[in-house]
């Protein structure tokens, strides 16, 4: 972490991309009597261009939560998520759906832990997919997909199948794939390398290193320490609730 | 006038009854006007529709043709003449021209008709979209809102199987460019005649209970494909009474080595035109 | 009684507006409907945008099927108003429009799937006329075109075109489906409501269907209305989801958000009673 420390100064002179400012998720488990579960509470923290900031905490701690509420895909009950998009702030804890969709679409990529496959379709055209709905002509954006597979060595034949079937680690490498392609402003990754072996676990801190070169910033969760320290500028603990 | 009958067999309140529903039909061309139908002395299908219409339209001066097939001389045409002669007395003939009111089963005669004569068709099914959807709610919504698209599947399921639109009689019309309406079962031979006719066109479906008209001089259009357009049959056979070639014409087996003749279907025609010392094909 | 009291209606000041100047194509608002004292809908408000797909779930009697009934105006909802953007920009009442109108409209830039193709279909006609009708009822009249654009549409479907002239009694029921797909399509309609487009099917015929329908929907950039109370398919087709449970909706969200953070009771139980296979 002091590695990653003394480039906070370097970062800082960039702009602001994401801002989260008193975040804080509960949920009620309503068919189980109204329990409630605090997730986390009183998260703030902010991500320039250009930077990369790794979420760190014990299991349990709710990072995958944070960056689930930053994506929009869970709601947060107080707190705001601030993003710049298309040159504006957008809160994604109050944005109407179709601007939140609008910020999915063109600022915001998100690698999830594991990939919903659609049946029948050939992992090359799941990872084209955010580039042709940014207006790719098909033919260019599937070139596109197909090279970066081969870089994350997904060979030609198993790109052309659906990855209903694929083992986990082939899995993942469609959904960074999927998450890198589009190459968006804003980046998040949860546990991009945990089923990766020593080769493809350094093309992605290579595809981080470029995104981060192109001015994005990502947001991360990296259970493997050593790629942490590879990628990270800062990190930001939850357990402590406070950011270093 | 016989002793016992009404003159032409319906009382008065029905004929009034039949005559509203014709005004109706009149005035909004190619429309199903219901009307209550009555039990006539002979089975629906026979041609009840047509019967009644002519009794409700028929005076004392009119004179009256009946064909069926275009024959002046089948059972069905004699029945119904002899019918009319008796129960209301009035002339009959078997010429076109000399007719007012030409009640028909199936044909149009081939002697252009003239303003002032009244065509009376016997029909036994008038509603042309029933094929296609069995609801009278469904198709009576269609009529009402002019949404006729469906009857062109048929024409195309023609092609499909046939090559070409194979719907050879009853073949669908739309009249004055609203209602669509079923022209009874003449051959589509016939439908250029209903085209703007100088005749009054009625149509009595007596099972059915409706009335529709074609009043005179009121366009009448096929339907068709722009790229298979309607077209009419013909014959490289010519009548062999009256060798005509222009006329619609039965075919006639004549044993079973399959010699066959053809001749006019409309009887009165080819009697002329072999009075006037026209010959047969050979 | 109908526990319904109309509701002023301005379609345009929507929840959803971003603000972006852009007019839902759906505007749906207080909608109330009642099978004699049995209540199937009430007050229900749902936007449905252009190029959305917005998935109604729900269990059986929630009121899904009867909510698309009032939305293309087979039933006529006791109260409520269903706004439509039109081509030229103008926002009309569903329920209001005279009967010829409201036809015409539907015949231009609506489809309706329904869950049983033998519904939609005639079984007894061939498979190209299935397709081309609804262009012959627009006024279409080139025997040769209409073949073609069936044609094209039975092979967008994924029908061998050497079946345009056999009836669709001889398919399967997927072919069916995707039969009566091509003929809501072909006519380039700017909204479809599909009741349970996959219901009934096997599942390997679901998951081609589904295929079928996420490209084509992405590709001709359609508005749907997807009833169905299969969550994977809402998942896989919609990009906003709607949860109903007694006629009314409990729950609105991005799909995704929806699925994965419910935040109603209802909801909640509906997503933990999916089997994971």
């Amino acid at each position: 972490m002091t590695a990653a420390a003394h480039k906070t100064d370097a970062a800082a002179a960039s702009p602001a991309m994401l801002e989260v400012s008193g975040l804080a998720k509960t949920f009620t488990l309503h068919i189980q009597g109204g329990v409630r579960i605090e997730a986390f509470r009183d998260v703030a923290f902010s991500v320039a261009a250009g930077e990369c900031l790794a979420l760190v905490g014990p299991s349990g701690s709710g990072k995958s939560s944070v960056l689930r509420v930053v994506a929009g895909n869970y709601l947060a009950q107080h707190g705001s998520v601030k993003l710049r998009h298309r040159g504006q702030w957008v809160d994604m804890a109050t944005a109407p759906h179709r601007r939140v969709q609008e910020v999915r679409r063109l600022s915001l990529g998100h690698v999830s832990q594991f990939l919903r496959a659609i049946p029948r379709v050939p992992a090359v055209e799941i990872v084209a997919e955010p580039l042709i709905r940014l207006g790719e002509e098909r033919a260019a954006a599937l070139a596109r997909a197909a090279a970066l597979l081969a870089r994350l060595g997904i060979g030609e034949r198993l790109m052309q199948l659906a990855p209903a079937t694929f083992s986990g680690g082939e899995q993942q490498r469609v959904n960074i794939a999927r998450g890198f392609i589009a190459e968006p402003p804003i980046l998040l990754l949860d546990e991009p390398t945990a089923s990766l072996d020593r080769a493809n676990r350094d093309t992605v801190v290579a595809l981080i290193g470029e995104a981060k070169a192109r001015g994005a910033a990502l947001l991360g969760i990296f259970h493997d320490a050593d790629v942490r320290a590879r990628v990270a500028d800062r990190t930001y603990s939850l357990a402590k609730e406070t950011a270093r | 006038m016989t002793a016992g009958y009404n003159f032409a067999y319906l009382d008065e309140q029905t004929k009034r009854m039949i005559r509203r529903a014709i005004l109706k039909a009149v005035a909004v061309p190619g429309y199903q006007v219901p009307f209550a139908s009555r039990e006539m002395p002979l089975p629906f299908g026979w041609g009840t529709g047509g019967i009644q219409v002519t009794a409700s339209i028929l005076g004392h001066a009119d004179i009256l043709k009946v064909i069926d097939q275009g024959a002046d001389d089948t059972t069905n045409a004699v029945s119904i003449r002899r019918f009319f002669a008796r129960v209301a007395g009035v002339a009959t003939t078997t010429r076109t021209a000399a007719a007012t009111i030409i009640q028909t089963r199936h044909r149009i005669p081939e002697t252009p008709l003239r303003a002032g004569q009244i065509m009376v068709f016997q029909v036994p099914i008038p509603e042309p979209l029933r094929w296609l959807e069995p609801r009278e709610s469904e198709n009576r919504k269609s009529h009402a809102m002019a949404d006729y698209g469906a009857m062109h599947v048929k024409l195309y399921e023609d092609i499909v199987r046939y090559g070409q639109i194979a719907t050879s009689y009853d073949y669908p019309v739309r009249v004055a460019g609203r209602y669509l309406m079923a022209p009874s079962p003449i051959p589509k031979f016939d439908n250029p005649k209903l085209d703007r006719s100088p005749a009054l066109m009625l149509f009595g479906a007596g099972r059915e209970k409706r009335i529709y008209a074609i009043p005179p001089h009121t366009p009448v259009v096929s339907l068709d494909f722009e790229d298979h357009p309607f077209s009419l049959q013909r014959w490289t056979e010519a009548c062999s009474q009256c060798g005509d070639t222009a006329s619609f014409l039965d075919e006639i087996l004549l044993d079973d080595q399959g010699n066959r003749r053809f001749v006019c279907s409309d009887t009165d025609h080819c009697a002329a035109r072999q009075a006037a010392g026209a010959g047969g094909a050979p | 009684m109908i526990p319904c009291v109309s509701v002023s209606f301005d379609a345009d000041a929507d929840d959803d507006d971003a603000g972006d100047g852009e007019a839902p194509l759906l505007a749906v608002s207080g909608l109330c409907f009642a099978y004699g004292a049995r209540v199937a809908l009430a007050d229900v408000d749902l936007t449905v945008w252009p190029g959305e797909v917005l998935a109604v779930a729900g269990e059986s009697g929630s009121g899904k099927t009867t909510l698309l009934g009032c939305l293309s105006g087979e039933l006529a909802p006791q109260a409520g108003r269903v706004g439509f953007l039109t081509r030229d920009g103008k926002r009309v009442d569903m329920h209001r429009l005279g009967e010829a109108e409201r036809r015409r409209l539907l015949r231009t830039d609506w489809g309706i799937v329904r869950q049983n193709p033998r519904d939609g279909l005639r079984l007894g006609v061939s498979a190209g006329a299935n397709v081309g009708e609804p262009l012959m009822v627009l006024g279409h009249r080139h025997y040769g075109w209409l073949r073609a654009q069936a044609g094209d549409w039975l092979d967008r479907v994924e029908i061998p075109t050497d079946r345009i002239d056999d009836p669709p009694a001889t398919f399967s029921g997927g072919m069916q489906q995707r039969l009566q797909i091509a003929r809501n399509l072909v006519t380039d309609p700017r909204i479809v409501l599909m009741d349970e487009p996959t219901g009934g099917l096997d599942v390997s015929v679901q998951a081609r269907l589904l295929d079928l329908l996420r490209r084509l929907v992405a590709d001709l950039d359609l508005a749907v209305v997807l009833v169905t109370h299969d969550l994977a398919v809402a998942r896989l087709l919609a990009d906003r989801l709607v949860v109903m449970k007694d006629g009314r909706i409990v729950e609105t969200g991005l799909t995704d958000q929806v699925l994965d953070d419910p935040q109603h009771a209802y909801t909640q139980l509906l997503v933990s009673s999916v089997l994971q296979p």
